[in-house]
Formats: structure tokens, sequence, C-alpha cells
């Protein structure tokens, strides 16, 4: 028996999606009532803005050092055109016939850990491409492939630019060793410069080392955690800070971010460098 | 808190078609939205169909989409909405509806019924399986698991693709491949059945995009997404893609994994 409806009775739309077939026949493609734009429009937002300024940094080829710190988007320098770093990190691997900026050579690899990272994949999934836009939001796209063939099945490469980012990272530390200097490279002083690379870098190391590969390569891929005890218990530290691998990833990038533009401010004559001893 | 009366829209209909129908109903300190869809039977709409057991938040049968979000009837307070708010409550629109508020929920046991069992270890007999607690803290949270269907239901995969179901296990019967592939005693290897690659091939893990619309709704706080999903294709990309733990594999001549 059919039942008696208040509202009258819709036939079924059929055109896709909620609406196929048998399902309940709904018009309206979702009923949220909350405001689950929000968090999908921030989070495009926020990687927007960085992506904005990331370009114009990296391309900008100039102001990235103010001894004795690097940007952290130019470091290591690999081509001849670099600005001279004392006892910084120079290595011209490329020569001289590098002619644009030399950090699009090292940015690929920060760029491709953070382009293939799982939270990050959830951001631009969700904020960018819509796919979903929030929960029970349905995408626009009449087809889904997901990450089953090409390019996407290319995010399987993580783990390797997991292991070229731990590279970076401690490229990155010898760089926050190095501001330990003053202007003049003498060692045993720090400034308000030696503080925001200090804090950058601890960012860095945490968001990389809460990565799921690093999760996985640690201990995870294990199937008997009591025949290992030291990667068990490594597994466990990486899986805490795993549990806060989105918050790190938005403070690293951040950090990183700031870290240069303090870099650029110093390079650019806008002040110099509080010294605290 | 007194008692009040909400509005409420109800789904009503059944394959051939249906729509929203408008209630008023009395809404008292405490109760939850299973509470009022109960009341609704016993006061206005007697042949009202919704599927239920336990009112518990332990059987999984009434999941429902609860202003557009899949959620437990019975574990959602009334509380959490304002007085003056209209409570949709609609069946899961994943699945073909059958009746008001119960959908054929069916492609779920299709879908199980794909997932090659625990195989048993070899020399051990019932009663001798002997484990370390540490070996199985990881199934044991996808042992929790009520089979609600919540996360199969907002999995965009499928809810929006009704063409992906065949290929696609949803996200409750990849955590089921994870939690064999992760038990310390399962002897699925031994057999020739590599759990990990036919996640990849067979189960369809690569549609996964880990936008944890699963995590977000699943009634018993499982991390599906972080805890499943994730290291499941870190353990198919161990098999297909990754020509180091490949080589790795070949040259110590003994079983990834450990």
């Amino acid at each position: 028996m059919r039942p008696k409806l208040a509202t009258g009775t819709e036939p079924h739309p059929n055109s896709g999606g909620v609406r196929t077939g048998t399902r309940a026949a709904i018009a309206a493609p979702h009923l949220r009532t909350d405001r689950w734009w929000l968090a999908p429009a921030a989070t495009a937002a926020g990687l927007l803005a960085f992506v904005v300024y990331s370009t114009w940094r990296a391309f900008a080829d100039a102001r990235y050092y103010a001894a004795p710190y690097v940007s952290p988007f130019y470091s290591p320098c690999l081509a001849e055109r670099c600005h001279t770093m004392h006892a910084g990190p120079n290595a011209p691997v490329f020569g001289s016939w590098w002619g644009i900026s030399p950090a699009i050579i090292i940015l690929i690899f920060p760029l491709g850990f953070r382009l293939t990272c799982y939270y990050y994949r959830k951001a631009y999934y969700r904020g960018f491409w819509l796919s979903p836009p929030a929960c029970a939001v349905p995408e626009p796209h009449r087809k889904y492939t997901g990450e089953t063939r090409l390019p996407l099945i290319l995010q399987n490469v993580h783990r390797y630019f997991f292991y070229a980012a731990l590279l970076v990272a401690g490229v990155l530390t010898y760089d926050t060793v190095l501001a330990f200097r003053d202007e003049n490279y003498r060692w045993g002083h720090m400034g308000l410069g030696t503080v925001v690379f200090l804090v950058n870098i601890l960012l860095i190391w945490a968001y990389t080392l809460s990565c799921h590969s690093c999760r996985h390569i640690v201990g995870g891929r294990l199937k008997h955690f009591s025949r290992h005890p030291v990667r068990y218990r490594a597994w466990g530290v990486v899986s805490r800070l795993n549990d806060r691998h989105m918050q790190l990833a938005w403070a690293s990038l951040v950090s990183v971010a700031l870290a240069d533009f303090y870099v650029f401010l110093l390079a650019s004559g806008a002040f110099t460098d509080p010294r605290f001893f | 808190m007194s008692g009040y009366e909400a509005r409420f829209k109800v789904w009503r209909g059944d394959a051939g078609g249906g729509g929203l129908e408008d209630f008023k109903v009395e809404v008292n300190e405490g109760e939850v939205v299973l509470d009022i869809i109960h009341r609704l039977q016993a006061t206005q709409a007697p042949d009202l169909a919704v599927r239920w057991n336990c009112k518990a938040g332990k059987c999984g049968s009434c999941s429902a989409e609860i202003n557009g979000r899949p959620r437990l009837m019975c574990m959602t307070r009334m509380s959490v909405f304002d007085r003056d708010e209209t409570i949709t409550v609609t069946p899961l629109r994943a699945f073909p509806v059958i009746r008001d508020l119960v959908t054929d929920v069916g492609f779920n046991y299709q879908k199980a019924r794909e997932i090659p069992a625990f195989v048993p270890p070899a020399g051990l007999g019932p009663g001798e399986y002997r484990m370390q607690q540490e070996d199985v803290d990881r199934p044991q949270e996808f042992r929790k698991c009520i089979e609600c269907f919540l996360c199969q239901d907002t999995c965009h995969v499928v809810r929006d693709h009704e063409d992906n179901k065949q290929a696609f296990a949803g996200p409750r019967f990849l955590m089921r491949v994870a939690e064999l592939d992760m038990h310390p005693l399962d002897a699925a290897s031994d057999t020739g059945l590599d759990r990990s690659r036919t996640a990849q091939d067979e189960h369809g893990l690569g549609y996964c995009n880990i936008t944890k619309c699963c995590t977000e709704v699943c009634p018993e706080g499982i991390k599906i997404t972080d805890n499943a999903l994730i290291p499941l294709k870190e353990r198919a990309v161990d098999r297909k893609y990754d020509p180091l733990v490949w080589l790795g594999s070949k040259i110590r001549r003994r079983p990834s994994g450990g």
C-alpha cells in the first residue's frame, strides 16, 4: 500500500548520483543545513594563497639571502647563479647552464611531497576538485575513477617524495644551525631570525615524520609488532604525530612561508634582524 | 528543560516515488530522533516504516540521513538541534529504498561475500590460537564496526556514481581486508592469497581518494581512513608500485610484512 503523502508524491527523478534508479525520490541534491561549504572554501583559499605567494617567491630569484639566513625556498641552492652563502647550502651541481631561479630545482621535492601527501590530497580533492566538496554533498562530475589510472595513480609515489623530503629537511636543519651565527659569520649568536628558523625546522620535521608513508615504513607494514619491539615503539611515536598530520601540514606550510618572508624582509632592508646576543 | 513541539519533515514513499511529509510532534528532554520517529508511528503515521533494534548505537539498524547527514537515529540527540529548526529525516540515499526510512542494503552483503574469509593457521586447532595484544590492537579497532553502513552510504565513490558499485567494495569492506591483512594469525598468504594486492585489483581500493567522509560519519569513532584505508594503500604500494620493496623481498627471500 502506498503511503498517503501530505506534500504530494514526486515521481522518481532518476537523473544520476543520489537520484539514481530506485533510490529515494528526493529532488534536492543534498539536504545539509549546516555551513558545509565553509571548510572546503577556507581550505581552497589557504592553499591558493600559499600557491600565489610561493610562485612569486620561487620565480623571483632575488632577496633570498640575508647573512646568516637563507630562505628555505632556495636551500639547497644547486646552480652557479646562486648567491654565495658563507659555509651555506651552495652546491652548484647544475652548473652555469641553469638560467632561471634555482628555487625551481629544489622546490619540486617538497612540492611533490605535499602534493601526494594523504592530507593534502583530501584537502584539494575537496577544496578544488569538489570530489566531494563535503560529506553527503554530491560532486559535480559525471564520471569518477579515483586514483585507479593516470595521472592520479601517480599518487602512489608518495613514499619516494618522503625520502626526498627527509634530505631537504636535513639541509634545512643545517641552515638552522648556521643561523646561530651573526651577520659576520661568527658563531654563538642568536637573533629573531634564529627563532623563526628553529620553529620552522621543528614544524618541518614534525610534519615530515608524521607522514602516513613514514608510519608505514617505520612499522605499519609489519604483521607482528611483538617480534619487532623497537619498530613497534617507533610506530607508536609516529602514530601519535600522525594524529596531528593535518595541523602539522598547515603549521609547517605557514612557517616555511613566514621564514622565507622574514629573509625577504631582511634582504630588502625593511628592517635589521633583532639580535639577542 | 520542558517539552516542546518540533517540526519534522520525514520522507515517505517507496521505489516508485515519494516525498517529504510535514509533521509537528512533541519532544521531551533527553530524547533522540528515533524516539520522535516512534512517537510519529504511535500518534500520526502508524504505517511509517523504520528499521531499528537496540536503540543503543550497537546494532547499526536505524541508519538514516538527518538534515542531510548520515547518522544513527538512536544516537542523534534532539538537544543538538535548535527548537525552531525543521528536522529532515530521509532514508540512506546511496541505496535503493524499500519504503519510507527503510532501504535495501543488500549491496553491502554482496560485497561482504566477496572478501575472502580468515584463513586459519595450519597446525592450530580451535582454542589453540595465541596472540600478543600489540599484534591484535589494530584489527580490534576495526572489530568495533557495527555495520550500520553509514560509511558506505556517505562514500561519494558509490553514492554519486552507481556504476562504481560493481568495482568498489566501499570503506567498510576495505577495512575488513585491512583487518584480515593485519591479523597476526591469518594464513592467507600461505594459500597464495595476497590481500593487499587484491584490495587494489579486486576490491577497488584505488577508487578511494581518502577524503575521510567514512571516518567523519562512523558512530563507533573508528579511524577508517587513517588506520585502515591508508595503511592498506601503502601495503598495496609495497606489492605493486615500489621496486625497492620488491627487490628487498627477493633478496631476503622472506615474505614481506614480518
